[in-house]
């Protein structure tokens, strides 16, 4: 009896966190569940499709061509960016962790005032800096693929995306880095390696669960992405699935919402298939300290 | 390979690492760093391996100067305390990598390992990971390591620390062993006076970034040239008493209150009328009887501590405490009443204010 009641309060105990969890994930979970049925019904009342269901908000796979041109900008976008993070922020990341040089410290300190800048307010500066950069021959706008760093084009949104995930990514790499013993690194000189080996060959392998979760981290915000690209990328096929959801719900014409929902599902797919392979690499970021014992 | 340093010296800002340390290594010769924790012994270490600049002094291997000599090129090999094996590689791959770095032809590079691997005794386990040996196991990878370049000059920085007590006690041995078989000059970095004493041929004593001694362990232990080496050399550490050395026809004594210690004339003289000098004295040179039994300087047990083998006897006398080594089968308790008598030949004497030995210098 005694017992009885003991392991009630036991199984209570271990279920309280998923309940609580439950009832906190339910709103999100149900707007979930009405994006994917409204995706094939015309109209929904509450999660009930009214009428037939249909394929005809996802029509836009077929009928405008212009998706697949914005799918690989955003693409290019998330990808572009996320090897431009991961090569600067571990490079960078090394040399705040392991060399000492004149002004390290105020470095390190205003990249993080950097980082909790918010973006919003340098739409503007950034705008003129994108102009200006239009200007110079080949590097404005004249680079295959990426269009260029200047201002309407791909590589310049990369750019800008670029820089301001950087103080994140240095403060992250470096913080894997400093996780490194020293020991390791002296063993890699003594045995014969150049600084440059050492880093490529021992460190980041190291370390390489904490380079995954930024690459990954960086990837899934780049490819979410919506202020920046829409604020400097004026032509339509040039912008990238956040843009282009956001050209569906135009002021004057009458909005399909089912459309809408069927893009965001087929915008979402990509990272959540994406995050379900990778998510304990992700979790790295947050314990910040890199797996390996010795 | 000789190595020689020269006057060096680190320091970061005003911060010292290490101050003129001068010492000769000769080829083949095992040395031991020893000192505590802060001493500067690892630093020197860094700085013969070139992982440190030197602020000043020389590094020399053969006579050539290397200060500058990158520590890749500085053919040596190093274990570490905390062993350093590269986590994302095999066993053979941490073996192998050192040679694949000097471009060693990879059949020469496949033999070599194994070789090593058979003298480590970790051949079976050359396809593991680093996470899957136990912690001996893994210094003897990280030692394989270390030799399988054929280095000229070994480091070791306090390779035994994370090891168990037993296992601390065979590696000791087989390292010792391994050194003088191979003739590879090597230095050894310790904070535990049992390994520098009983595997190096000459033991460096530092502290405070300086070097108080270099000599053979005996010499070190019998004839410790200042405060510092008499109390950091030694377990259970020397005794220490403020004491003033009269001749009394003839005889010297050491004298104090409550203690009245007879001298050899050797080393008396150089105490006498010197006024008050310090008195060293290691424990197993005190005898310790019960009062009724013997003359000596009268003392009330404080503290046994039963060692083993022998009982470590804390009596004090006045103020002063002195530590014996008595026989186990005596056993003394707390509160009885004995007598002590200094070995009037192993009796040291230190001058007070500049902490040298009066005997030794």
């Amino acid at each position: 009896m005694n017992a009885d009641r003991m392991t009630w309060r036991e199984r209570f105990n271990s279920a309280a966190p998923i309940i609580a969890l439950s009832i906190l994930t339910f709103p999100i979970i149900i707007g979930f569940i009405w994006i994917f049925i409204s995706t094939f019904s015309h109209t929904t009342y509450g999660l009930e499709p009214q009428g037939r269901l249909t394929l005809e908000n996802w029509s836009f796979l077929w009928k405008d061509p212009k998706i697949w041109d914005v799918t690989l900008n955003t693409i290019i976008l998330s990808v572009g960016q996320t090897i431009g993070v991961v090569a600067l922020s571990a490079l960078s990341g090394y040399a705040l962790s392991r060399l000492s040089f004149p002004g390290r410290k105020t470095f390190l300190a205003m990249t993080l005032i950097l980082h909790s800048f918010p973006a919003v307010t340098l739409l503007i500066a950034i705008y003129f800096v994108l102009r200006w950069i239009n200007r110079i021959p080949i590097l404005g706008n004249d680079i295959p693929i990426i269009g260029g760093f200047g201002y309407n084009t791909l590589g310049g949104v990369i750019l800008v995306q670029l820089a301001l995930q950087l103080p994140l990514g240095m403060w992250l790499m470096k913080g894997f880095f400093d996780n490194v013993s020293w020991d390791l690194q002296r063993a890699a000189l003594i045995d014969g390696c150049s600084h440059f080996r050492a880093w490529w060959q021992i460190i980041l392998p190291v370390i390489r669960p904490g380079v995954a979760a930024l690459a990954i981290f960086s990837f899934v915000t780049g490819w979410g992405s919506f202020l920046i690209p829409y604020t400097f990328i004026t032509d339509q096929e040039n912008s990238v699935l956040a843009a282009y959801l956001r050209g569906m719900m135009g002021e004057t014409a009458p909005v399909s919402y089912g459309t809408v929902a069927a893009v965001g599902l087929f915008q979402l797919i990509p990272v959540m298939i994406f995050f379900i392979f990778t998510q304990e690499y992700l979790m790295n970021i947050f314990s910040g300290g890199s797996k390996g014992g010795t | 390979m000789e190595v020689s340093l020269e006057n060096l010296t680190k320091r970061w800002g005003s911060a010292i690492g290490t101050e003129n340390i001068t010492l000769d290594i000769k080829s083949g010769e095992f040395v031991a760093f020893l000192g505590p924790s802060g001493c500067g012994k690892t630093t020197t270490l860094l700085m013969v391996a070139g992982i440190y600049k030197p602020t000043e002094g020389f590094v020399k291997f053969d006579g050539r100067i290397v200060n500058r000599v990158q520590p890749k090129d500085r053919n040596i090999g190093m274990v570490f305390q905390s062993y350093a094996l590269y986590p994302h590689m095999t066993v053979y791959d941490n073996l192998a990598f050192p040679m694949k770095l000097n471009n060693t032809p990879a059949n020469e590079m496949k033999k070599r390992a194994q070789r090593i691997a058979e003298m480590m005794g970790i051949s079976h386990l050359m396809d593991r990971k680093p996470s899957q040996l136990s912690g001996g196991q893994q210094q003897r990878v990280a030692l394989g390591r270390a030799l399988t370049k054929e280095p000229s000059l070994l480091l070791f920085d306090e390779p035994l620390s994370n090891l168990d007590a037993r296992l601390r006690i065979s590696m000791r041995g087989e390292i010792k062993r391994l050194q003088l078989d191979l003739g590879i000059t090597s230095i050894y970095v310790t904070h535990d006076q049992i390994e520098a004493m009983t595997m190096a041929d000459r033991v460096a004593v530092m502290q405070g970034g300086h070097l108080q001694a270099y000599c053979p362990p005996s010499e070190l232990y019998d004839q410790p040239v200042n405060l510092f080496v008499a109390s950091f050399v030694g377990n259970p550490p020397m005794n220490f008493v403020n004491v003033e050395v009269h001749r009394e026809n003839g005889n010297y004594h050491a004298q104090a209150e409550g203690i009245d210690a007879l001298v050899s004339p050797k080393r008396g003289t150089v105490a006498a009328g010197r006024g008050q000098v310090v008195l060293g004295i290691r424990p197993e040179d005190v005898s310790i009887v019960p009062a009724d039994q013997g003359k000596g300087i009268p003392g009330e047990v404080y503290v046994v501590e039963p060692m083993g083998r022998d009982d470590l006897v804390e009596v004090s006398i006045g103020k002063v405490k002195v530590h014996a080594l008595a026989d186990r089968e005596k056993n003394y308790n707390i509160g009885d009443h004995v007598r002590l008598k200094f070995d009037a030949e192993k009796i040291h004497f230190f001058d007070p204010s500049t902490e040298k030995s009066l005997l030794w210098n």
